[in-house]
């Protein structure tokens, strides 16, 4: 099935009468006022060139900061792409774009054959930390085969996740699962937000993991023994497309009995991680937003940073060890709760 | 008992000599693929003095003498050509002195790098020698006499060009100390002498046994770390070294391209190796090598790669174990290349041909390469794996091998560390009087010609 049969649900006129801009008024990284946000809006409404297209460090966070339901992220990456405006690098996009092909070779990667169905996209390193009560009887599922490609939302490919999904949905749904958790916030967006403002139809109903260990947790709640610390979190980009489920985090951080510290760079203010400012080779930028992020966590006297996101942890995760707070992601913090080995 | 096994248990003793078929079997050959031939005798010194008793017995009993390392070369630079006893110097493994303020160590020959690193690492944290991506049982001097590199040949040079002092048993058994040591204690320098290293080095052994070296040292700072700069254009390749290597600021820049994994197919990535004693100076140098490139980036011809923890591991790993994994990819522990020193500017074109030699050849293919000095030269690896149980591969990869040498010379470069088949190829391309002047130096120091027959051999 081809890219172009998906066409962007997107009401011009939502944001002709918007307000407030938020979309580009509340972007933390390229400081734009009302009037030049109305100026802007208008060009990317009617397909013009726009600095913002340029400028972007793909951070997701307006399709969030845009409370009238349209998608002001996706529009900007339809557009990168229909104007050929690459964020990255050539080779570094080439990269990303190989990384997703499915090879011949691929082999469907299956730990288990029933139902709670975990999906660990391309994640293999997790495979040993799904283990313990907390995922008593899941089964798992990961490769290629089972990529969302979300990711090239960063690299201005956007038709290729279109390309791809179809054959992504169909690969999942010949198993007949009717359910599939998912490990990774991205794939769980791209099944929800993303599939549906392209309506892409998905025939199973995905389950974010925030969801899945609220539900469990309460399960085994009387084996949690409080952790008494107090963590910092950090969102991901992809939570900013489906907000919806953020509610069950602060259940979870209830259930395990850790404080989510008070912060600036915290909820609908998050900074990015700073792994894709990088990979758009904005170094100074990247550097500076995980200063401003990990000072803030240090200010809010943070012992753990709590990451839901693998590619969020790889890129913070080292910094802000050195500042003596100490990353862990959200499934092995719940693990500590129930005295597991975070594995 | 024979008289030439008696003579060798005598002077080594006799749990340091063998003839036995099964001990011969492991020294008749190497990993690469040139053809096992046994040696008569193996034998194991312990001094010096053993050393150079063994090259009297050879001239007197007109004996070939073919003196070994770990035989890693992977191009059968120590597998005997025509029998004769192979000089195993392993056993000469003893560390003799450590300069720390003058920066240099005293080794016998057969140190391993993996008990030199191990050495330094509790004895001088803050010094290094630079380290080959080799296995831990190679050499020091195995890899000082191919002229071979290491982590720090970016900014130094070839590793034999940071020899400070040789001590050498001749083809005619005296022993010859060459550098600052023949006339001090002191293993400082091989220079302001006449530069009599270059004598036995290159040479593979043809012109005596090197049985010390002074080996020089540089400071090791405490963080280490990599950036890998991605391109598509291979012409752009020699405009990133050069770019790079004018900051200074680079440890070592190392160069991949390979079909698989399939994320890295039609890219080549350039790795850059920075260090500090703090955050702020790698950063600092990190900041200078990004802008450096910041031209390539803008236009969006190249780019850094993010690189997980876990990857950057595999890259800083000191030698790279994944380098072995990447070598087995076919699985049967076959791995060949053909190291090409030559111009940077030459990549592109060294790069086609990889491509064309693997496809005329039908073998898988990869490439890694080294830069040399700031840029004066590069290693360019032809590498194929094969499956040793697949013999049909492994004929495949031979010829592969060869093609890679023939291109090598094609495009102007030089083949590294060529075994005995390939160094015909070089001399027949060479200055005439350069090939006689290697002639008559060979006849000069080993007029029995019992040096390791086959390499470095003019026929006339």
């Amino acid at each position: 099935m081809q890219s172009q049969n998906f066409v962007l649900k997107f009401q011009k006129e939502l944001c002709e009468t918007c307000p407030t801009y938020d979309c580009l008024t509340r972007c933390q990284y390229l400081n734009i006022d009302t009037k030049t946000a109305e100026r802007e809006i208008r060009k990317l409404l009617n397909g013009e060139d726009s600095f913002v297209l340029h400028e972007c460090v793909t951070c997701y966070a307006c399709e969030e900061y845009c409370k009238r339901g349209n998608h002001p992220f996706y529009l900007i990456t339809d557009l990168q792409e229909k104007k050929g405006i690459l964020p990255a690098p050539k080779p570094i996009v080439k990269q990303w774009v190989n990384l997703g092909i499915p090879d011949k070779k691929d082999i469907p990667h299956f730990y288990g054959a029933e139902e709670p169905v975990i999906s660990l996209c391309l994640f293999p390193d997790f495979v040993d930390s799904i283990s313990g009560k907390l995922f008593q009887g899941v089964s798992i599922v990961l490769g290629r085969h089972f990529f969302c490609n979300l990711v090239y939302l960063h690299f201005g490919k956007p038709s290729l996740i279109r390309e791809r999904l179809p054959k992504i949905i169909e690969n999942i749904a010949s198993h007949g699962f009717k359910e599939v958790v998912f490990f990774h916030d991205e794939c769980y967006s791209t099944f929800t937000s993303y599939a549906d403002a392209y309506d892409i139809k998905v025939p199973f109903r995905p389950v974010h993991l925030f969801e899945y260990l609220y539900n469990r947790l309460k399960e085994l709640k009387d084996e949690i023994k409080p952790l008494n610390v107090r963590i910092a979190y950090q969102r991901n980009c992809s939570t900013r497309l489906t907000p919806e489920k953020e509610h069950y985090l602060d259940k979870i951080f209830e259930l395990l009995g850790v404080e989510r510290v008070e912060r600036k760079y915290d909820r609908e203010n998050a900074l990015c991680c700073g792994g894709i400012i990088r990979a758009l080779q904005k170094l100074e930028l990247f550097v500076e937003v995980q200063k401003k992020n990990v000072e803030d966590m240090k200010k809010a006297k943070a012992e753990y940073c709590v990451f839901n996101c693998p590619a969020c942890y790889s890129s913070l995760a080292e910094r802000v060890r050195k500042e003596g707070i100490k990353p862990i992601m959200l499934h092995q913090l719940c693990k500590l709760a129930l005295r597991e080995e975070p594995r | 008992m024979d008289k030439i096994y008696k003579a060798l248990a005598e002077i080594v003793g006799e749990e340091f000599v063998s003839n036995r078929k099964e001990e011969l079997y492991i020294y008749s050959r190497d990993s690469g693929l040139s053809e096992p031939r046994f040696p008569d005798y193996v034998v194991m010194p312990r001094t010096v003095e053993e050393v150079q008793k063994i090259i009297q017995l050879a001239n007197k009993e007109k004996i070939h003498v073919v003196p070994a390392g770990a035989s890693l070369s992977l191009s059968g630079l120590t597998i005997p050509q025509k029998g004769g006893i192979v000089i195993d110097m392993r056993r000469m493994d003893r560390i003799l002195e450590l300069n720390r303020k003058g920066r240099y160590v005293v080794l016998e020959a057969g140190v391993t790098q993996g008990k030199l690193q191990a050495f330094l690492e509790e004895n001088a944290p803050d010094l290094c020698h630079s380290l080959p991506e080799a296995p831990p049982s190679a050499t020091v001097v195995g890899n000082l006499v191919i002229h071979g590199q290491g982590n720090l040949t970016q900014a130094y040079g070839f590793n034999s060009s940071m020899i400070s002092g040789l001590e050498v048993v001749l083809p005619n058994g005296e022993i010859c100390r060459i550098g600052s040591c023949s006339l001090s204690p002191y293993w400082f320098s091989i220079e302001p002498l006449p530069y009599l290293a270059g004598l036995f080095l290159g040479w593979f052994g043809t012109t005596g046994v090197i049985t010390k070296v002074g080996l020089r040292l540089y400071p090791k700072k405490k963080l280490r770390d990599v950036e890998l700069f991605v391109l598509e254009d291979p012409k752009l390749v020699s405009e990133v070294i050069y770019r790079v290597t004018h900051t200074e600021m680079a440890e070592d820049i190392t160069t991949v391209a390979q079909p698989y994994p399939l994320m890295f197919q039609g890219t080549i990535m350039i790795g850059i190796y920075l260090t500090g004693d703090t955050e702020e100076e790698l950063e600092f140098k990190r900041r200078l090598i990004w802008s450096s490139l910041s031209e390539l980036i803008k236009a969006k011809e190249g780019g850094f790669m993010a690189l997980t923890p876990d990857m950057k591991v595999g890259f800083l790993e000191k030698p790279m174990s994944s380098l072995t994994r990447s070598a087995d990819i076919l699985k049967g522990g076959g791995f060949v290349y053909c190291g090409a020193i030559i111009p940077i500017e030459k990549f592109p074109e060294a790069l086609k041909k990889l491509f064309e030699i693997a496809e005329r050849n039908g073998v898988t293919f990869a490439h890694t390469g080294r830069v040399i000095g700031r840029g004066h030269c590069m290693m360019f690896a032809f590498a194929y794996p094969f499956n040793r149980a697949d013999l049909e591969r492994m004929e495949k990869a031979k010829r592969a091998l060869f093609d890679s040498y023939v291109a090598t010379l094609e495009i102007g470069g030089v083949p590294w560390k060529p075994g005995a088949e390939e160094q015909k190829l070089i001399l027949e391309r060479m200055d005439k009087n350069s090939v006689e002047l290697i002639k008559r130096i060979r006849e000069l120091l080993d007029p029995n010609k019992i040096m390791n027959p086959g390499n470095w051999e003019v026929e006339l």
